[in-house]
């Protein structure tokens, strides 16, 4: 099974972390690749604890269950770090990603030991100034394309933009803000 | 040609809903099924299926709604989970009864109490004996094509009986996962038209549903019954034209890695694909572990499983819903009985595991297959009525 890639994603209710993984999955299928893209359900409250995971792999993968050892995960929120073992399980040649205006160095303590890569970016910002609001779950996927090195950049900015004329075809006021936002994600994400 | 696409469990089966080309829905919200009559409204309302879509009060009136458009001669379906399927429990009786092929999409989700909007089996099993066919799917993909061929095997002239089609709450019907698509026309071409001998819209005047007094009541159950243990024959000729259609070559029950098979687990919807995996795991390292995964539930194909099972030293059968009778869940009472007249039978153990969404990990199974391997050693099942993935057993 080594040839799954494996991502859990962490967040909280309202941030879009499903939807985040829902459109990595699109991503990635549009990539010619085989994707899961499914949160875990319970009860849906605004700001509760979430997670959603992605699969992506050439073949298909008939795993039904949750993600325990992935090879990234995604912190949509960073209050999440001391609330929840983010780390639980992440392959120490993974990476850990994290919307924060820190640097990577100094989240990493609070990272229960993990020896892995560690990246952030201040999706929070990014997703304020470019679209007015805190929803910072597009520069969140612009960042861990960026860091996984899953999808050719150049094709994923090409999808993005088309599925996001399908998604917003009634609101394409915001197709602009989210595009940008998403450019943006992949330069200022730190610690390449 | 195939359509590449990539859909949750629920946009495949609205999908396969719309290219069926529905009469009537009619259908009431309930988590985690109510995206299917979610998007199929959209799809109404922008004009893309030409249904009556009827938002019925409750799932009561829902499978009535159905019941009376199916008895008018017109196509109709539904989707529903958990409470949702209980409220229909008077009506599920109805339907089979009066011989009228409504076709059902469950999102399989428990039953309360306690509330919990997770996904195990208890919906569907409890309506095991209801007189509906039910095919059961792994995926997506399965979700589509059980969809797609259930209209054709409901509408048999040899079967008129409902057809229920289930999957996993939330596990695969809120996944996005690829899958392949038939074009409009395939799947018009392969369902074809309903043409009921009767409709209560048809020149002749019928009546649907008077009293059946004792001297008819009993003649009318048997009719049902044997149309029953009849669908067997009919359900294989839809499966074996549907996989000339597309590739997809399905049976009652799909055997993997059974061939020379020591330990076998029976299992059905998505967490067979979970045991697949570990099955694959323990036959790298040379040990002999099979699993079969049910698509047809009812009728229940006891003699192909006694038959696949005659050479299997120890079997443990997967219930994903406790029947509270004691001895074990329902897919493990009916394998049992299949194995009553076999001269060498195996081992049989029985678990009840992920109730109310409790993740089936893959160590999980790696647990039954070990112990499988205890039972075999032992050449005595010990306890057959065991539990995985709860705490304190």
């Amino acid at each position: 099974m080594s040839n799954i890639v494996e991502i859990r994603w962490h967040g909280r209710g309202g941030q879009g972390a499903k939807t985040a993984s829902l459109l990595l999955a699109d991503a990635a299928f549009n990539t010619g690749k085989y994707v899961q893209g499914f949160p875990e359900y319970g009860p849906e409250r605004m700001g509760a604890p979430i997670t959603a995971f992605n699969r992506i792999s050439d073949k298909r993968s008939y795993l039904h269950c949750n993600i325990y050892e992935p090879d990234y995960v995604v912190v949509v929120d960073a209050t999440l770090l001391t609330a929840v073992d983010v780390t639980g399980g992440l392959k120490k040649d993974g990476a850990i990603l994290i919307n924060s205006s820190k640097s990577p160095e100094e989240l990493r303590p609070l990272l229960a030991g993990y020896e892995g890569e560690v990246y952030t970016v201040d999706a929070g910002k990014i997703s304020e100034e470019e679209l007015g609001r805190n929803f910072p779950n597009t520069p969140m996927l612009g960042a861990v394309v960026k860091v996984s090195g899953l999808i050719p950049e150049d094709q994923f900015v090409k999808d993005m933009e088309h599925s996001m004329h399908h998604k917003f075809a009634n609101k394409t006021s915001v197709i602009e803000g989210n595009m940008k936002a998403l450019r943006r994600s992949m330069q200022e994400v730190k610690g390449l | 040609m195939a359509i590449r696409e990539r859909l949750s469990g629920n946009e495949a089966v609205a999908m396969a809903l719309k290219q069926i080309d529905l009469d009537v829905m009619a259908a009431y919200p309930i988590t985690p099924s109510t995206e299917v009559p979610q998007y199929f409204s959209q799809f109404v309302a922008d004009g893309k299926a030409g249904t009556e879509f009827v938002a019925v009060e409750s799932e009561h009136s829902a499978m009535s709604a159905c019941i009376a458009a199916v008895a008018c001669g017109g196509r109709a379906a539904t989707a529903t989970s958990a409470c949702g399927l209980a409220l229909m429990w008077e009506l599920l009786y109805v339907a089979s009864g009066t011989r009228l092929p409504v076709t059902l999409a469950v999102i399989n989700r428990s039953l309360s109490a306690p509330i919990n909007i997770n996904n195990d089996h208890s919906d569907s099993m409890g309506a095991r004996d209801s007189g509906w066919i039910q095919l059961y799917s792994e995926n997506n993909q399965e979700a589509y094509d059980n969809q797609i061929m259930s209209i054709r095997i409901a509408e048999h002239k040899d079967v008129m009986l409902p057809v229920m089609v289930c999957q996993d709450g939330f596990i695969t019907s809120h996944a996005i996962e690829n899958i392949e698509l038939l074009e409009d026309e395939a799947v018009t071409k392969f369902i074809g038209e309903y043409a009921p001998d009767w409709s209560l819209l048809a020149g002749n005047p019928v009546s649907v549903g008077p009293l059946d007094t004792p001297q008819f009541y009993f003649e009318h159950a048997y009719q049902r019954a044997r149309a029953m243990a009849g669908s067997k024959k009919v359900i294989l000729d839809v499966f074996k034209e549907f996989g000339e259609l597309t590739g997809r070559k399905y049976e009652l029950f799909e055997q993997y890695r059974m061939e020379d098979a020591e330990r076998a687990i029976i299992i059905l919807n998505s967490s067979a694909g979970t045991a697949r995996c570990v099955c694959d795991e323990l036959r790298d390292r040379g040990e002999k572990v099979g699993i079969i995964k049910l698509r047809v539930f009812r009728p229940f194909p006891m003699e192909e499983l006694a038959e696949a099972l005659s050479h299997v030293k120890a079997v443990a059968v997967m219930d994903k819903a406790d029947s509270f009778s004691a001895i074990g869940g329902p897919v493990f009472t009916d394998v049992r009985s299949a194995c009553y007249d076999l001269e060498k039978r195996p081992h049989l153990i029985n678990y009840i595991y992920g109730l109310g969404g409790r993740d089936v990990r893959l160590e999980d199974i790696r647990l039954v297959y070990n112990a499988l391997s205890e039972v075999v050693e032992a050449g005595k099942p010990g306890e057959i009525y065991r539990h995985v993935g709860v705490r304190g057993v």
